[in-house]
């Protein structure tokens, strides 16, 4: 069998999927942290802040910050889930909890990109 | 690869599997046999079948076969099992299995872990029962239906088959970390009211290798074979551990 197929077998359940999307995104979200920083960066100069801006606007930079929504969303409503897990009563629908997490998060998505058309 | 020529026949109705086995130890190698594929086989069974017909130096560990010791797990096409309850007609894909030790432990030979580290882990957990001194007193009262006895009760039919620290991921990242085995061993000693260290407990799964390391992957509830649920015994354990912590208990 394929090296995939047996590092799949084992961990391919709704709560694998949860920690690898909580842990994923934060990584992705740490990547992008320094390049936050950087646009706020140029507030400082008031044109170089407008024209970055007027920049964001074309439709596939609006496409990645859907996706960069999407990350912070998905982490936010994972750490809740975590969160949840880890101080309230033990619920057995936790694949419930995740599909809501991951519902959530889809749906904020998707409002962003409906109000950035 | 075994020679077809040398193997007895190996024919019947529902065909013919393809095992590949793990062969020696940790830098071994997956060996191919040919193995009759028969109605109600168990992994356990096509392994036995390979070391009396084809292979007698083949390395396994079996005892009861009905799921009661723990003793025959192994990664089945990946995944943690206990092979004697699991049918090859639920796990064969494509008529091919591929067997090997128990991920997580040292290989001491084929199929064959060192299970030595998982039960030390049991030890460093404290998962002993620490008595009262009852001796000269009434018996405990155990109500059957009270919330600890049904938080220790649902956690006490472990085997030890070590399924769940092999499918933890966790145990691989951090080989200090005790492991859900070990940390659902704690939290049913927490939850018995007989026992007379529940502070005891609480404090050996409560450092960086205890509790608080579980990324609740969920692996280990998802694989254990006797349904039952390491990931809430660990959350369990944290929130206890938590509590006596804020109640200065630790």
């Amino acid at each position: 069998m394929s090296t995939l197929s047996r590092v799949a077998a084992s961990r391919n359940h709704p709560a694998y999927w949860a920690f690898l999307v909580h842990r994923l995104s934060g990584l992705g979200l740490a990547l992008f942290l320094p390049l936050h920083l950087l646009v706020l960066g140029l507030a400082v100069e008031r044109a170089s802040l407008d024209g970055f801006l007027s920049w964001t606007d074309r439709p596939l930079v609006k496409l990645a910050e859907t996706g960069l929504v999407v990350l912070l969303a998905v982490h936010l409503t994972g750490g809740l889930r975590v969160l949840a897990l880890e101080f309230l009563p033990w619920s057995d629908a936790q694949k419930t909890r995740i599909a809501i997490a991951f519902g959530v998060a889809l749906a904020v998505g998707l409002l962003f990109l409906l109000l950035a058309v | 690869m075994q020679s077809s020529a040398a193997q007895p026949s190996a024919s019947t109705e529902l065909g013919e599997l393809t095992v590949s086995v793990w062969r020696g130890a940790a830098d071994g190698r997956l060996e191919s046999f040919r193995v009759p594929h028969r109605t109600s086989q168990t992994v356990l069974d096509v392994v036995t079948w390979i070391q009396r017909h084809l292979d007698p130096t083949l390395t396994y560990r079996f005892a009861c076969r009905v799921g009661m010791c723990g003793s025959c797990a192994m990664m089945v096409n990946g995944a943690p099992r206990w092979t004697c309850r699991t049918h090859v007609s639920r796990v064969a894909k494509d008529g091919h299995l591929e067997l090997r030790p128990l991920r997580n432990l040292p290989v001491v030979k084929d199929l064959a872990a060192d299970m030595t580290e998982f039960f030390d882990k049991w030890r460093d957990a404290y998962g002993r029962f620490s008595p009262t001194p009852t001796a000269d007193g009434d018996f405990h009262r155990v109500d059957p239906e009270s919330a600890e006895r049904k938080a220790a009760s649902a956690g006490i039919e472990c085997i030890g088959c070590a399924v769940c620290y092999a499918a933890c991921d966790v145990v691989s990242w951090n080989p200090d970390y005790l492991g859900p085995a070990a940390l659902n061993r704690a939290w049913t000693l927490i939850n018995d009211v007989r026992d007379a260290d529940r502070s005891g407990h609480l404090a050996a799964v409560a450092d960086d290798a205890g509790c608080h390391a579980c990324h609740s992957q969920g692996s280990c509830t998802k694989h254990c074979p006797n349904g039952l649920n390491p990931s809430m015994a660990i959350t369990g354990l944290k929130k206890s551990v938590l509590g006596a912590l804020l109640r200065g208990d630790l």
